[in-house]
């Protein structure tokens, strides 16, 4: 078995994809662009002492590689509207490598994101050193395991049909809870709620570029309840996935 | 009930096999307790009409649902373990290619997941696909996918093969090519297992039919013997007057049918029954006696005819 092969073939056809492509590329850094270019001098945004171009990317980079990583679901949909999902069930694939292969997917395009979003930042004026932009990105990476493990589930669970609405709905309430926008405040119910959900955590990972200091115990925690609650259930929605549909 | 495991020369051991679905009056009983038995090498056709139980009966063998009761052996052990191992390639009846790749690209990335699988080129080859092999799958015509579904199950160089309707969408042009290739799997020595409601296929290509309907087997023999336990010949005959009743009474007839103002016999012994016919019936006209075909030996086991009575 040459699994390097086969995960070669589903990147491909994943990039090859162009409506797809730009669209889950194209997005965030189409959005970031519009929101930052026009205060792109604005060098202490709402008095905090952050760039708008800097603060700005660091939300959207947490908005568009969550978007990247839980389209996996969208993806796997549309595979299994077509029963290529029972296809694989008759080939000695195994769910570790299944799942491996997806969320090699998912983080591929995931980078290419956060990449795109990188440039366009410097581009705009945002300068940070090498290590800042390394640990940003690293903590990131590992923020997006959640997210990964939950396109998987929602894509073995929803139809072509609903995973477009349900999707979209998700990312909007995660992204607006979990601080992409707007800073939630430092205490109260809201940040409290906040506090649970992946979503925060991923943004306080990106804020580590505008000299946040990542995630405390709790941080870590709240990622690994999700991490390996989403991963259980994806699984078992995996296995039970069988018939036709 | 007591499973037992199959002998290790055994390919397909079917064991009572059961599974009902919910339904809205009530629960569907898609395979009532079928035992099949297929050797190593065998080709077999598995017949019947739309609702016979005949996809099910290929999803639970490849272990893609659990039976209710009963079991399924490939190989002697559980369907789980012979698809783990390679040991089987599939067609299933619905589903179609994923896009974004050649289908050149897809076998290739079928075949990594085999520990022996055909060469690429070879298995194009031998399915006849070279010339839509470099084409993207979503711009392949209905019977190109087909094409290109069967070479996914081969790349694998399975021991068992399994196919369910697979020429349903497939011209003749498809059809020809697909033949020719089963054939020459047949004689690489490969259990071929195949759905199909064309009677010809069954008649020209398996070893054996195993015919079902309303989830159970109703026959299972070679295509021949099928044939021989029905009527084996029909007698037509213009006859306006003669009642079916008087009919069914002449030696060698089994059944009697009115069409209109021609009557068409079905006759264990159309010598016999010809003799007695005009014997009886003088004035009988337009006299044809035809071999009864799979598709006539179909109607009467699967009582699909009998309606006709009812």
């Amino acid at each position: 078995m040459r699994l390097a092969t086969y995960t070669r073939y589903e990147l491909l056809r994943t990039f090859r994809n162009r409506r797809f492509m730009v669209l889950a590329l194209g997005f965030p850094l189409v959005l970031y662009v519009l929101i930052a270019a026009p205060n792109r001098h604005e060098q202490s945004l709402g008095g905090t002492g952050i760039s708008a171009p800097l603060y700005f990317m660091v939300g959207l980079v947490s908005f568009g590689a969550m978007n990247a990583v839980l389209g996996s679901g969208a993806r796997i949909a549309a595979e299994r509207s077509t029963g290529w999902n029972r296809q694989l069930r008759l080939t000695p694939l195994s769910t570790r490598t299944y799942f491996r292969t997806k969320v090699m997917t998912g983080y591929a395009l995931a980078l290419v994101t956060i990449l795109l979003l990188y440039a366009a930042g410097t581009v705009l004026g945002v300068r940070l050193s090498g290590g800042e932009w390394v640990r940003m990105t690293s903590l990131i990476l590992v923020g997006l395991v959640p997210f990964a493990a939950l396109g998987i589930l929602f894509g073995h669970l929803l139809s072509p049909d609903s995973i477009g609405p349900a999707l979209g709905g998700t990312t909007a309430l995660l992204a607006l809870l979990g601080g992409v926008w707007f800073p939630i405040g430092a205490s109260g119910a809201m940040h409290d709620l906040a506090q649970a959900l992946p979503s925060y955590w991923l943004v306080q990972a990106a804020h580590v570029g505008t000299g946040g200091s990542g995630w405390g115990p709790r941080g870590w925690l709240v990622i690994a309840i999700w991490s390996l609650g989403g991963a259980w259930l994806a699984r078992r929605a995996y296995q039970r996935d069988t018939k036709r549909v | 009930m007591a499973v037992k495991r199959a002998p290790a020369r055994t390919g397909i051991a079917l064991q009572g096999l059961t599974k009902s679905f919910p339904g809205g009056r009530g629960p569907v009983h898609a395979v009532r307790g079928i035992d099949v038995s297929i050797g190593l090498g065998e080709t077999v056709a598995l017949l019947g009409p739309n609702g016979a139980g005949k996809s099910t009966t290929i999803d639970l063998l490849l272990g893609l649902q659990d039976p209710d009761a009963g079991a399924a052996l490939l190989f002697g052990g559980s369907p789980d373990e012979a698809v783990a191992a390679g040991r089987v390639g599939a067609m299933l009846q619905t589903g179609t290619l994923i896009r974004d790749l050649s289908a050149r690209e897809l076998i290739a990335m079928v075949a990594s997941l085999y520990p022996k699988p055909l060469g690429v080129d070879e298995t194009i080859a031998l399915t006849q696909i070279e010339d839509v092999a470099d084409r993207r799958t979503q711009k392949l015509s209905g019977g190109e996918t087909q094409r290109v579904r069967f070479a996914i199950a081969l790349v694998s160089n399975p021991d068992l093969l399994v196919l369910d309707e697979p020429t349903v969408a497939m011209d003749v042009e498809s059809r020809r090519a697909f033949w020719s290739t089963m054939r020459e799997l047949a004689e690489r020595g490969k259990t071929v297992l195949f759905a199909t409601h064309y009677l010809e296929e069954a008649d020209a290509y398996a070893d054996r039919a195993v015919l079902m309907a309303h989830g159970s087997v109703v026959a299972d023999g070679p295509p021949t013997e099928i044939k021989a336990a029905v009527g084996q010949r029909q007698i037509r005959a213009t006859l306006p007057e003669a009642e079916t009743e008087a009919l069914e009474a002449l030696s060698g007839v089994t059944r009697a049918e009115r069409r209109g103002a021609a009557v068409v016999l079905r006759c264990s012994d159309s010598d016999a029954s010809i003799r007695a016919l005009l014997d009886r019936f003088p004035e009988a006209r337009d006299i044809e006696i035809v071999g009864a075909g799979l598709e006539d030996a179909f109607v009467e086991l699967t009582g699909a005819g009998r309606e006709v009575d009812a």
